[in-house]
């Protein structure tokens, strides 16, 4: 029920998909020339004592096992040959396998790490505009699901060029030996390979069809005890099971057609080798009378041929996993090419102190398509973000060193695009943003993350400790981690945690409460002593008394720092040395708190809603 | 957030892991569908896997009877093959009739059990469902289900057959030669042994490799979640070494167990030729004496390559095996937790018509402690000796300090959890006497985040009340003035609330619970304030909307705010676990107290400095 729309299981036969495989394939192996010699090797071998072992067994049988029972008369020397020749041969064949698979495994997993690997530094080099345009689910199963599937084709593919060259020996065996009964065993290869393919094919498509049913039970299921609550306040128990009952049984429909297409090829896959079997052993009978043939050479063929059952098998599973392995290539490939990686300059800034900030004609516009599709350009859902409807128009305004500044404004009005400007989260499309004088983009990349520190309503937190999240691998000492805490008002809490700050925080910091995480990312800024701190509604969280607390408290320390903040409280407002009202991307008005108050009715409204019981145009007033 | 895949919740058993066996029929005998038909699937099975011994029994026949030094007897061949032919035929069949009745009957019990467990988990109580993750309780109705799904349609299948095979393969072996057959089975002992020190250490290695890959997904997650972050601090390098160290965590330990199932496939081949070797060399000796034939042993030759697969499927199956019956067990004790907050149902009473007032009589509570129930919990109590009177009709404001016992309160007054002593009684009657029909009629919570679902406004707000046209829907926005947020909407009230109501900020989403608790049309409502400030034109409207909600309702507020306070016809004040102070705004100013410091630190937070101005503007 999510906008994002699912890649539609496209038909595997679609023209140009044995090319494209052909290049997946082509990638893996050129990326993983090690562990593929390995497993191409292990499976010659493989394929050369398999036909090995079929030629002992039948020598055996035609010049041990009947001669020796004829004549009733152990030879030791040539029964133990016979033996030795059966175990020697295994072994061969059992290195062969190991090879294959092992090679088979390293080739596939070295290939998954190596383009997630690949994938991840480009999501951390590519710009949040790109990040913003894809849905986290999307990236996440791009670095998981879509990697795996595109070298999922590296398990059976030794197996399969092993399998050819099996096929290939055992064909000009049997032509050499019978080439009659060769044409007559080999009729139902065809068969085989069709059949298989044709049930990978299919099967593929169920199961793809079967998995979004799945996602949607997940979906169903998530959503409705997310709502528990309210499920249960509204009474609403038979309505939810309902829905989800709808949904687990159309899985459930789709399950069966999956078991029904096993039920009907298995048994098909199963048989046709044991029907070839028979009918060599039928015609074979004959070509023994004939004399063409001796008893030894009919089991030679009756075993190559059940060993040649399984390798014309994975001969379906490659076909069958090539789509997926192409669709998960075409959506990794897509990242890996994505444009655009933000480019810092080379300068430094001199100053020690607060910095200077300045807008100058800032313009950001918002791309009109919010999302993008990893599957493909014609899939893109237009989604609503919060502040983020409209862009911002020639804003410039400048905030001497060491000042306060409130960015004031309703929803839409800008306030969090130039808050994330003014660190360089993104470039304006038009302007420049320039601290202590210098564009921003001129800027070396550490100088800007040392300079410019924003913080974010939404408080991210790392699976790691209180301390780590505050550090962040920075190097900092226990009382520096422990002040910049203080700061946030965030020691106190800390310290009653089970392992103060080597507590782990969970994933997401979900072990903490919201406040308790925007204080830590607080911290988190404060401890880098930033000489500019942008302040994106960090303490919405928090307790009103607490957030006040805090904002003195910041007042009062000794920080180099000029503080650009985003805040809805009044109490917050009116602590900042001057307020820059923000309307429809441009600023409005600028001054202090007071001075707006007095003189821009639209102001008032805005800041004092919060704290007013009823909308003033009602005029309830106390009851 | 999109659903992020659940890391493994194997470590979620806590409680002495019972024997798989157990668990199974503890399962079967929840889900009795599972037994239909079953004798039926078992002889398909039977037939599906008997018919592999066809093809080494129809050689053996050609080269004993049909070849022999006299020549070649062609017609007795071609009845082999031709009975043997059939009997392929019918194998197959058998075989798919199986697969299929398999299929139906699992996914049909299967889909029964989500569905029950589903349900079950909204029957439980607040308490259950917060002590229990989320997550994990979704994964109780999706992957833990699919995990068995997954067994008994192809792993648990793969067994069934594997067994059957290599029954069969014995019995048509013992039937040739007891003195092959021994020879056979003694050289594969040691491989039984040697493939259950494999399969202990392959299912070590897939436990690893499922860790690791939810950690690998975790650390994806955070750096694509907090891309912002990551950006902002410049903290790249760092992130990527933490990338880098769970897929190389991943790939060293898929690895690993590559490499044990590869050695393990070559150890089987070794002892099949073992077997083959043995085989051989008795049969000759076996033969000589004119104990078997030279068919028989070549017969064997084929029965034995039936031998080494079902060793090698076994053991990686069980491995398959023993996550689906974890996944089963974990399913199962969900639905063996007793719903403690139970509906009266048909014993019960409705609650009277017309307002509602409110009454607690001795009422404690206390929280269970991790792995208690309701029923035994030893907590700290949260709240004591609580008694009260809320007349019908009236404005109250429940304010207190986190931990304070307000929300207790609140969920002790709509029944989300029942005291541990005490009485609630709503209209004069016992709370736990109320129908749940009744009382979710009448009685309606707006919780904090506002809880919306993905699909319409209109979808969401309808939730309380299917049969509302919308027209209805139109009014109900108009009376709480909120036409205008509406007519900004891109859709109006089509508009998408998004996963989770992603795509409204709180506050809308806030507006949203609004209209549906005024549309559900209650007597009494209970409203657990935000804590976080919105955006102030949605404040402006959020207020507006309250008043029209709470017009002629018995109202009970979890305040988070001075001005919910304020406006109140009387405040409550807990403070750890008691009622404190009770009265208008007012006089508990006057009064000082634990609500004194409360309005001190209030206007401290909300208007700071800026106090007096917002006195004088309300004045103007």
């Amino acid at each position: 029920m999510t906008v994002s729309t699912r890649p539609t299981p496209r038909d595997p036969a679609s023209a140009g998909l044995l090319r494209r495989g052909a290049a997946v394939i082509g990638v893996a192996l050129r990326e993983a020339k090690g562990p593929f010699s390995l497993g191409i090797g292990g499976a010659i071998v493989y394929a050369g004592m398999t036909v090995a072992a079929s030629i002992v067994l039948g020598w055996a049988t035609d010049e041990v096992l009947y001669p020796l029972v004829e004549a009733g008369e152990i030879d030791a020397s040539l029964l133990w040959l016979a033996l030795a020749a059966i175990v020697g041969v295994a072994l061969f064949k059992a290195a062969g396998v190991v090879g294959r698979r092992l090679g088979a495994y390293i080739a596939q997993f070295q290939l998954q790490a190596l383009y997630r690997r690949r994938v991840t530094r480009r999501y951390l080099e590519l710009p949040l505009s790109w990040h913003r345009r894809h849905p986290t689910g999307e990236l996440l199963s791009n670095a998981n699901a879509d990697v795996e599937s595109a070298f999922f084709v590296a398990a059976p593919l030794p197996m399969a060029i092993g399998a050819t060259l099996l096929v290939v020996i055992t064909a000009g065996l049997l032509v050499i030996t019978d080439a009659f009964l060769a044409a007559i065993g080999f009729s139902v290869g065809p068969l085989l390979g069709f059949a298989n393919w044709y049930y990978q094919r299919r099967m593929r498509y169920a199961a793809t069809v079967a998995q979004q049913a799945r996602a949607d039970v997940a979906e169903v299921a998530h959503e409705s005890f997310d709502g528990a609550l309210v499920v249960k306040t509204m009474g609403r128990e038979d309505e939810e099971t309902a829905r989800f009952r709808t949904t687990t049984e159309d899985l459930r429909d789709k399950m069966i057609v999956v078991g029904r297409l096993r039920a009907f090829f298995d048994p098909v896959i199963e048989a046709l080798p044991n029907v070839g079997i028979l009918l060599v052993l039928l015609v074979g009978a004959y070509r023994v009378r004939d004399g063409v043939l001796t008893p030894g050479d009919l089991v030679t063929f009756a075993y190559l041929f059940r060993l040649v059952a399984l390798p014309i098998r994975v001969f379906g599973w490659l076909l069958g996993e090539l789509p997926r392995a192409v669709v998960g290539w075409d959506r990794v490939k897509r990242v890996l090419s994505a444009e655009g990686r933000m480019e810092h300059g080379e300068r430094a800034t001199s100053g020690n102190g607060a910095a200077e900030v300045r807008s100058e004609g800032v313009a950001f516009y918002h791309p009109s398509s919010a999302r993008e599709d990893l599957s493909g350009p014609a899939a893109a859902a237009e989604v609503l973000s919060e502040d983020h409807r409209r862009g911002i128009d020639a804003v410039s305004f400048d905030v001497p060193p060491g000042r306060t500044v409130a960015l004031v404004g309703a929803t839409g009005s800008g306030k969090s695009t130039i808050a994330a400007l003014l660190v360089r989260l993104f470039d304006p499309d038009d302007g420049r943003i320039r601290l202590d004088g210098l564009d921003l983009r001129d800027l070396e990349r550490e100088e800007l993350s040392r300079n410019a520190v924003i913080v974010f309503q939404e408080a991210f937190l790392f699976d790691d400790t209180v301390r780590g999240n505050i550090a962040l691998g920075g190097d900092f000492t226990d009382t520096e981690v422990e002040d910049a805490a203080r700061l946030a008002r965030a020691h106190g809490f800390i310290s009653e945690l089970s392992e103060g700050y080597d507590t782990m925080v969970g994933e997401r910091g979900a072990t903490l409460s919201g406040g308790q995480r925007q204080r830590i990312a607080l911290a988190r800024a404060l401890i880098r002593r930033p000489r500019l701190l942008v302040l994106d509604d960090a303490t919405s969280a928090v307790d009103p008394s607490v957030e006040s607390e805090i904002l003195r408290g910041l007042a009062d320390a000794d920080l180099p720092s000029t503080v650009v903040l985003v805040a809805y409280r009044q109490g917050s407002i009116a602590l900042a040395d001057e307020v820059l009202f923000l309307r429809d991307g441009e600023v409005a008005a600028r001054g202090t708190h007071e001075e707006l108050l007095e003189s821009m009715p639209t102001y008032r409204d805005l800041v004092t809603a919060y704290e007013r019981r009823d909308g003033t145009p009602a005029g309830e007033g106390q009851p | 957030m999109s659903p992020v895949p659940t890391a493994p919740a194997e470590q979620a058993d806590q409680h002495p892991i019972e024997g798989a066996w157990r668990t199974v029929v503890r399962g079967v005998s929840l889900s009795p569908e599972l037994r239909i038909g079953l004798p039926g699937t078992l002889v398909l099975a039977l037939f599906a896997t008997a018919g592999r011994a066809i093809v080494p029994v129809a050689i053996q026949q050609t080269l004993d009877n049909g070849i022999t030094s006299d020549g070649v007897d062609v017609g007795l061949v071609a009845q082999v093959v031709l009975l043997a032919g059939l009997a392929v035929l019918l194998t197959a069949l058998a075989s798919g009739w199986m697969n299929y009745r398999l299929a139906a009957v699992v996914e049909t019990a299967l889909s029964n059990l989500r569905v029950r467990a589903f349900r079950h988990i909204h029957d439980l109580s607040m308490l259950h469902q917060a002590a229990q993750q989320r997550g994990s309780l979704v994964s109780r109705v999706t992957s833990d289900i699919d995990e068995i799904s997954r067994f008994m349609q192809w792993g648990g299948l793969n067994l069934i057959t594997a067994t059957g095979q290599l029954t069969v393969a014995t019995l048509v072996m013992f039937i040739y030669s007891w003195q092959l057959t021994l020879v056979v089975l003694a050289t594969f002992i040691p491989f039984v042994f040697a493939a259950r020190w494999f399969q202990r250490n392959l299912t070590r290695a897939y436990l690893v490799v499922r860790e690791n890959i939810g950690r690998l997904l975790g650390v994806v997650a955070e750096a694509v979640v907090g891309a912002p972050v990551v950006r902002a601090y410049g903290v790249e390098e760092r992130t990527q070494a933490r990338l880098d160290a769970a897929i190389e965590d991943h790939r060293r330990s898929a690895v690993r167990a590559g490499t044990f199932s590869s050695l393990f496939s070559g150890t089987g081949e070794v002892f099949g030729a073992f077997a083959a070797a043995g085989a051989l060399g008795a049969g000759i000796w076996l033969g000589i004496g004119g104990e078997v034939t030279p068919g028989t042993v070549v017969a064997f030759l084929f029965l034995i390559t039936l031998f080494v697969d079902p060793v090698l499927i076994a053991a990686e199956v069980i491995n398959e095996g023993q996550n689906a019956v974890a996944g089963w067990r974990r399913v199962l004790d969900v639905l063996d937790i007793p719903p403690d907050v139970a509906d009266p149902g048909e014993d019960g009473e409705d609650l009277p018509d017309g307002p509602i007032g409110v009454e607690f009589e001795g009422v404690a509570f206390r929280y269970p402690r991790p792995g208690e129930s309701a029923a035994t919990a030893s907590g700290p109590l949260v709240l004591e000796g609580l008694s009260l009177t809320i007349a019908p009709q009236t404005r109250v404001a429940v304010v207190g300090e986190t931990g304070s016992g307000k929300t207790t309160f609140a969920k002790l007054l709509t029944r989300l959890m029942d005291p541990v002593e005490g009485e609630v009684r709503l209209a004069d009657v016992p709370l736990h006497r109320v129908r749940f029909a009744s009382l979710r009629r009448r009685v309606v919570m707006v919780p904090q985040d506002g809880a919306l679902f993905d699909g319409s406004i209109a979808d969401n707000v309808r939730m309380g009340r299917s049969d509302l046209s919308d027209e209805d829907l139109d009014l109900a926005f108009l009376e709480l003035g909120l036409a205008d947020w509406v007519d900004e909407l891109p859709d109006h009230l089509d508009t998408r609330a998004g996963e989770r109501g992603s795509g409204l900020s709180a506050g809308e989403r806030q507006l949203v619970a609004l209209a549906r608790a005024y549309l559900a049309n209650p007597d009494l409502l209970v409203l657990d304030e935000a804590t976080s400030a919105v955006d102030p034109a949605t404040e402006v409207r959020l207020q507006r909307a309250l008043t029209g909600l709470t017009r002629g309702r018995t109202t009970i507020s979890i305040a988070h705010r001075l001005s919910t306070a304020e406006a109140a016809d009387e405040v409550l004040v807990f403070d750890q676990g008691e009622l404190v102070q009770r009265g208008t705004h007012r006089q508990l100013v006057a009064q000082g107290g634990v609500y004194g410091a409360l309005h001190a630190s209030w206007v401290r937070g909300t208007s700071g400095e800026a106090a007096q101005t917002r006195t004088s503007v309300e004045q103007g």
